[in-house]
């Protein structure tokens, strides 16, 4: 009990920093996805090439690696960063690349009817990709993209290994110096606490967005 | 039914081929349509009326030939064809409207895009070319809540919104339940009677007969014959128009 009372204020120190670095990662991981389905929804060769490049190759690498790979590699040409940048980097990366994946799965779905009706009222390509495909793109992609954001924003307790003070590397410190595993316990209930409520978010914003056709 | 033929000419075709890989779907297609015109293509599926309606807009590319709608040669270098697509409106076959929007919604938004409207402006528009189909009480209704006929009444709606020269019709009754027909046919009648430009590709028969200025029988990516439609349907001189008429009319 006095390890818990000692060592509560930094772990939910911790606990913001995870919902901090998660909240970074899906918001850049999500929108820059977009971009990179975007940009190959023009259908232009070498930027299509481009962009499956970067999606198979961070799709390939396990996030740990990367964000090893960044924060102890990348300093050795110069380009140094903290744990927390790092950290959200890798992971929003990442996401990236699930996400561009997953929306490109959707864009895709999309009747090429839809794509005809529009065009042919004068729409161009990129108003008809806005108003019109993407909405219903992201609608059918809503349940496997929060599954992989979800999966994907777990993955902020890796950036223990890169010395940011997140909730589980403040947890396994105090578990170290306590000999007590109650601090992780806590930290257990926390992801609980961020994790649980996200899940229950997300079915509501499936049920939300789905419709009949 | 007024005569047409001093009519200016509204679209032209010239020499229009049309391949996919080996395959030749369009083989020296020339057409002219005037102005006020009403032009129903038959023919039997495979024969390349679809294509050859798609391809005056330019929704399907031309292998060879010219396209002139209002004086304009649409496949020329620098051509606007967005400019040129919203002259001529078009009604596909399964309507493709967006589900994610309200018939109001489908309606205006080429409108709110192309026209640079205001908001009020634009939806006032978009719900008189709703009255004008009959569906100004279904404006706020998704098109899942909609029948066929009215998806396809607002589809219409859609394109004739923005003020079009020439519409092109896509089969546009053969997704519907035989009672939901009338109601389209309806529609498509009331714009001819406005004096609108259309070409149609349909089965309907019965009303090319009635509303038809000239009917048109393709056949194996050609025009084989055409006439008006009491000549095409009572006395048809191509043996292939006589065997095509004879098999649709035992259904």
């Amino acid at each position: 009990m006095e390890v818990l009372v000692e060592y509560f204020p930094a772990i939910v120190a911790g606990f913001w920093t995870t919902i901090g670095l998660g909240a970074l990662v899906i918001a850049a991981g999500l929108s820059f996805g977009m971009v990179l389905a975007f940009l190959r929804a023009h259908r232009v060769k070498p930027i299509s090439a481009l962009v499956v490049i970067f999606v198979d190759i961070f799709r390939a690498i396990p996030p740990l690696v990367l964000m090893v790979l960044f924060y102890f590699a990348l300093p050795m040409i110069g380009l140094e960063m903290s744990g927390f940048v790092s950290a959200w980097l890798c992971l929003s990366l990442v996401l990236a690349a699930f996400a561009e994946e997953i929306y490109w799965a959707g864009i895709t779905s999309v009747p090429k009817g839809q794509w005809e009706a529009a065009r042919s009222t004068g729409l161009s390509h990129v108003t008809t990709l806005v108003f019109v495909i993407i909405p219903q793109a992201v609608r059918m992609t809503i349940p496997p993209l929060t599954n992989r954001t979800i999966t994907i924003t777990k993955n902020t307790a890796l950036a223990s290994v890169v010395a940011v003070e997140e909730m589980l590397n403040v947890a396994q410190t105090a578990q170290a110096y306590s000999a007590n595993t109650s601090p992780l316990t806590l930290a257990a209930l926390g992801y609980l606490l961020i994790f649980f409520p996200l899940t229950l978010f997300t079915r509501w914003v499936e049920r939300r967005y789905a419709w009949k056709r | 039914m007024p005569a047409v033929s001093d009519m200016p000419t509204l679209l032209s075709l010239e020499s229009l081929h049309k391949s996919f890989g080996n395959l030749e779907v369009l083989r020296d297609i020339n057409l002219s349509v005037d102005e006020q015109e009403f032009v129903f293509i038959i023919g039997p599926s495979g024969s390349g009326k679809s294509t050859l309606l798609r391809c005056c807009n330019r929704l399907e590319e031309p292998t060879k030939g010219r396209i002139i709608f209002d004086g304009q040669d649409i496949m020329g270098k620098g051509v606007d064809i967005n400019q040129v697509r919203q002259q001529i409106g078009m009604v596909f076959q399964s309507f493709n409207l967006y589900p994610h929007m309200s018939a109001l919604g489908n309606v205006c938004l080429a409108l709110k895009r192309m026209m640079k409207l205001n908001k009020v402006q634009t939806e006032q528009r978009g719900l008189e070319a709703l009255e004008a189909v009959g569906l100004s009480d279904k404006a706020r209704a998704y098109p899942n809540e909609l029948s066929g006929g009215q998806q396809q009444r607002v589809a219409i709606a859609r394109a004739v919104a923005l003020e079009p020269k020439l519409m092109l019709f896509d089969e546009p009754t053969s997704a519907l339940d035989p009672e939901l027909v009338g109601s389209v046919l309806e529609v498509m009648r009331a714009l001819r009677n406005q004096g609108m430009t259309m070409v149609v590709v349909s089965h309907e028969m019965a009303f090319a007969r009635e509303a038809a200025n000239r009917v048109i029988f393709m056949d194996e990516g050609e025009i084989l014959e055409q006439g008006p439609p009491e000549r095409l349907f009572g006395s048809p001189e191509h043996r292939r128009t006589q065997e095509f008429l004879k098999r649709i009319s035992h259904h």
